[in-house]
């Protein structure tokens, strides 16, 4: 997807994000440990597949001619899509896929709070929609991370295994180049960097309270902004868009 | 200051989509889609639930604006289909739909009547920080989990009668 304009590569980037997790989340659907649980999940997968449509389309707008929704979501390979590393990894066993559901929605809650105000009309009405969802979204991730983390011997060390592991890929959430820089100044975006002390405090006291540790990993990755992927998103995206690479134009 | 002062507790978006209705001058064209309810919720209309923001005739086209309750909500489809069905029915084959996101939507928009007929229908109407068992109107209640048979539900049980029920969330 060459030649869009910044606030389009923006605005795709947050209808990445939010495909690829909601899509990570939908694999559980009919595995969940109890069927409240896959609910649970399914409807979360929902909201964050109906939020990435909501940018994907606005972003379809602003380029114009042909270009929809499906454009983006389906006729895009692996190094054309620009969504965190964090949101592509396999979705690992239940305390990893709630573990980084709870570090994202704790990052995107107070991310779409100040998206609302954007200068970009159409995107404080997308923060203030999905911003609503979120505050759910949280809770129900907080009240896991206490039930796993202060739960059995066994719930507790896979829920910390997970944040050990997930930890490294939070530091790209709270980095910003030159194309979110630029946003920043028109009052478009929103800068992550100021989100972060937010974000450690809202985690520091939940995982406390789970009695589990703040990680102290000292590595961090990045690359997603710019197309460099983990291996994991290609089979990912070949799976979501197999119906559309086999049948091209194919309509429900 | 006089001791009965009136607060309004209505939002003022309701207000005015209230107003609009009122001073409509195609009162038929509401009437119409007084008859498409929620498919989740099929006792409450889409005027009811706060779906439908506005309908009015421009240039011998049918302009409906419509604001989702849930982003990914998959009913909003078919209450689409469901509006211009009945439209069409009544003659009305030219229809352009207007999706408003802003101001979000909110359970505080749904009525009285709704949350009345949400109740009576087994789904427990929102209400501020309480959750109320459609069976038996007990308070004290337990969430099974966040998300119910929709995500614009949650799944509860009654401790007194027993009963697990759907509450629809505030939001």
């Amino acid at each position: 997807m060459k030649g869009l304009s910044d606030t389009a590569r923006f605005v795709v980037r947050l209808g990445d994000d939010s495909l690829i997790m909601g899509h990570r989340v939908s694999e559980w659907a009919s595995r969940a440990p109890f069927l409240e649980e896959d609910l649970g999940l399914t409807n979360v997968a929902l909201d964050f597949v109906g939020r990435a449509r909501m940018f994907y389309q606005y972003a379809a707008e602003i380029v114009g001619g042909g270009c929809t929704e499906d454009t983006f979501a389906f006729q895009r390979d692996v190094r054309d899509f620009t969504n965190l590393l964090l949101v592509e990894l396999p979705r690992g066993d239940f305390a990893f896929t709630i573990a980084r559901q709870f570090l994202y929605d704790a990052y995107i809650s107070p991310y779409f709070g100040a998206l609302k105000n954007s200068t970009d009309a159409r995107l404080s009405a997308i923060a203030g929609k999905a911003g609503k969802e979120t505050t759910y979204h949280l809770r129900r991730g907080r009240e896991w991370m206490l039930r796993l983390g202060d739960g059995t011997t066994e719930s507790h060390e896979r829920m910390q295994k997970a944040l050990d592991e997930l930890w490294g890929y939070t530091a790209e959430l709270f980095e910003v180049d030159a194309l979110e820089e630029s946003l920043i100044s028109e009052g478009v975006a929103v800068d992550s960097r100021l989100l972060r002390e937010q974000w450690l405090s809202t985690v520091s006291t939940t995982l406390g309270e789970a009695t589990l540790q703040v990680p102290t990993t000292a590595w961090s990755v990045n690359g997603g902004r710019t197309g460099y992927h983990t291996e994991s998103l290609g089979y990912l995206l070949a799976e979501l868009q197999f119906m559309q690479r086999a049948y091209p134009g194919l309509r429900w | 200051m006089s001791e009965a002062q009136i607060i309004p507790l209505l939002p003022v978006e309701e207000l005015e989509r209230r107003r609009r209705r009122e001073y409509s001058e195609t009162p038929q064209l509401w009437q119409i889609l007084d008859a498409v309810m929620d498919p989740e919720i099929p006792v409450i209309s889409l005027y009811e639930l706060g779906v439908l923001q506005n309908i009015s005739i421009v240039d011998e086209i049918v302009h409906l604006v419509m604001t989702p309750t849930y982003i990914g909500c998959p009913a909003m489809n078919i209450m689409e289909e469901d509006a211009r069905a009945a439209l069409l029915a009544e003659g009305y084959d030219r229809v352009v739909l207007e999706t408003q996101l802003a101001p979000a939507w909110t359970t505080a928009w749904l009525t009285p009547v709704a949350r009345q007929k949400m109740a009576a229908y087994g789904v427990a109407a929102p209400e501020d920080d309480i959750a109320r068992c459609p069976q038996c109107a007990s308070t004290n209640v337990a969430v099974i989990s966040e998300f119910g048979s929709t995500a614009c539900k949650a799944l509860y049980r009654c401790e007194d009668c027993r009963e697990p029920f759907d509450l629809f969330k505030a939001i």
